[in-house]
């Protein structure tokens, strides 16, 4: 048996978890995710600004703070951190703990050789407008092809204690230890297939141990001190799901279920570069206090195509707010809306797309929310999204003057006029995996 | 008996894009086929309203006693481009418990 545990389910997630994990109890491996589609377009630009940048910075501090105890206990450390960028991230990581040994995996980051591919006759088709990349050629930012679990696991078997991966799949990052510690081979489709399952469930931290969970929430103890999940992985596929005794939150079948659901398509079809994963042959059960265990998962083979991440400059949006009291703060919401729709015409102003929302009435729910008769107050949340950089910062002009010269009792101003925030879209596409050469190197 | 959904079941929400999946897990196994009864593809769509633009497409998962739903064009353009506060449709699980229907077996 193996202990996987995910100690980060997006950049920017709770900074102590991974520490605790290593600290609170035993795991041998440390799977951290930082990677949205959104976050390789940043790091792209952080890269454009110094060639040096480009990965999760949070990282590399983050292994400084936690490297004599992974390396006592001969914890490794498997993480998507490296961004577009991955070998710097090693030499930083190299820098601050200089004791440890790390590989990267490279091969992912196809930024460089998009007019390779495409006048090899590649379109990068849209997968869901059928869109040729060629319609924004000019606005791309970073271009990333998902890669699976075996080039991570290749690099698990140089010894080293810290692998970082550039775009590798969430899943990836727990699936790698298995193969690497159990000697799957990729035609064992069913072993992969629960492995990534595993990973699907820890991949976004305490989603799986009472985070955000919507059973009997009130009473998950301590929550302030939840423990991060653990996956007890057996070489047959079966593994349990838990956290470190002692540790807040909650681990039940009915919250790891919620967690399977999560962010799930179809569930017959989970498609990763290892396998496509059967969601509807889990076995799950409780197991003991914060214990899930499941087995029986089956899958089949690896598709033959990658999809490959491509991010690009979009435009421009603003989204500012106002927030009205009662007596009918709804109507003074509305009436603002409505104000500035008037004068953006007038100004001749054209957009994409102008999105008003009143928040303590509709804009979570819409029209699935009771109306609420006359609420205390009414936040009034409207954006704009175009092409046009000067119309959008004109719209941010437009709120506030209304604390003055609209309906009465607008306040909730204090930051001023909101920024306009450059668009950068997504552009998912397919590729043929012989396309993607993946290597490991070790940094030394 | 007529009950909001979240009597029987609980919920979780997520995006991929413009589409809004919402995972929905009977407490007790024998409630799931109240799930297959009540929660169609068509009556969340309406309750959704004008919130849901595209197609409402099911999935079943009876090992889990839980239903997959997929809203399309449900989230002004999904992502970055969205102008909604609630840009990744998290609260759309939440917001589907709400739905009235008839809970008897």
């Amino acid at each position: 048996m193996i202990r996987i545990a995910n100690g980060q389910g997006f950049w920017g997630d709770w900074l102590e978890a991974p520490v605790r994990l290593v600290e609170q109890g035993p795991i041998d491996y440390l799977a951290l995710d930082y990677l949205a589609e959104i976050t390789m377009s940043i790091v792209q630009k952080q890269k454009q600004a110094d060639p040096n940048l480009g990965y999760a910075r949070d990282f590399p501090p983050l292994i400084q703070r936690i490297a004599n105890r992974i390396r006592d206990r001969g914890v490794k450390v498997v993480a998507n951190a490296g961004g577009v960028n991955p070998i710097a991230c090693a030499r930083e990581v190299r820098r601050l703990a200089p004791h440890l040994k790390v590989a990267v995996v490279l091969g992912d980051d196809l930024f460089h050789r998009l007019g390779e591919l495409l006048d090899k006759g590649r379109p990068l088709s849209n997968m869901e407008t059928n869109e040729p990349l060629a319609a924004i050629r000019d606005r791309i930012l970073s271009a990333n092809a998902y890669i699976g679990a075996f080039p991570v696991a290749e690099a698990l078997s140089t010894g080293a204690d810290v692998v970082i991966a550039g775009r590798c799949t969430d899943t990836a990052l727990t699936l790698a230890p298995m193969i690497h510690a159990f000697h799957w081979r990729p035609d064992q489709w069913n072993l992969l297939a629960a492995g990534t399952i595993a990973g699907h469930i820890i991949e976004c931290g305490a989603q799986c141990t009472g985070g955000n969970c919507q059973v009997d929430w009130q009473s998950i103890p301590d929550m302030a001190n939840i423990g991060y999940p653990i996956v007890e992985a057996e070489p047959d596929g079966s593994f349990v799901v838990t956290k470190h005794p002692g540790t807040g939150g909650r681990v039940t079948s009915d919250v790891v279920k919620e967690q399977l659901l999560y962010e799930l398509g179809d569930p017959r079809n989970y498609i990763t570069p290892d396998c496509v994963a059967d969601f509807t042959t889990i076995h799950i059960a409780d197991a003991g206090t914060d214990r899930v265990r499941i087995h029986g998962i089956q899958g089949g083979p690896r598709p033959p195509m990658l999809k490959v991440s491509i991010s690009y400059s979009w435009g421009y949006k603003a989204i500012g707010t106002l927030v009205y009291s009662w007596p009918q703060a709804l109507a003074k919401a509305r009436a603002a809306d409505r104000i500035v729709h008037e004068r953006l015409s007038q100004l001749g102003l054209r957009f994409d797309e102008i999105y008003t929302e009143f928040f303590g009435v509709n804009a979570c729910h819409g029209p699935a929310a009771p109306p609420s008769p006359d609420p205390p107050e009414v936040q009034v949340r409207m954006g704009v999204r175009g092409m046009d950089r000067k119309a959008v910062d004109r719209f941010t002009r437009e709120l506030v003057p209304l604390v003055l010269n609209g309906p009465p009792t607008a306040t909730g101003f204090g930051d001023g006029r909101p920024p306009v925030r450059e668009v950068v879209a997504y552009w998912p596409a397919l590729l043929p995996r012989e396309e993607v050469t993946t290597s490991v190197e070790v940094v030394e | 008996m007529r009950a909001p959904l979240s009597q029987i079941a609980h919920a979780r929400s997520g995006d991929k894009g413009d589409t809004v999946n919402i995972g929905v897990i009977a407490y007790q196994p024998e409630d799931y086929a109240v799930l297959l009864r009540e929660v169609t593809p068509e009556r969340v769509k309406a309750h959704f309203g004008n919130l849901v633009m595209g197609e409402v497409i099911r999935y079943e998962l009876p090992n889990l006693g839980a239903l997959n739903f997929l809203l399309h064009e449900a989230l002004g353009g999904g992502g970055t481009l969205s102008l909604r506060i609630d840009a990744q449709g998290k609260t759309f699980g939440a917001a589907l418990l709400r739905m009235e229907i008839e809970v008897g077996r």
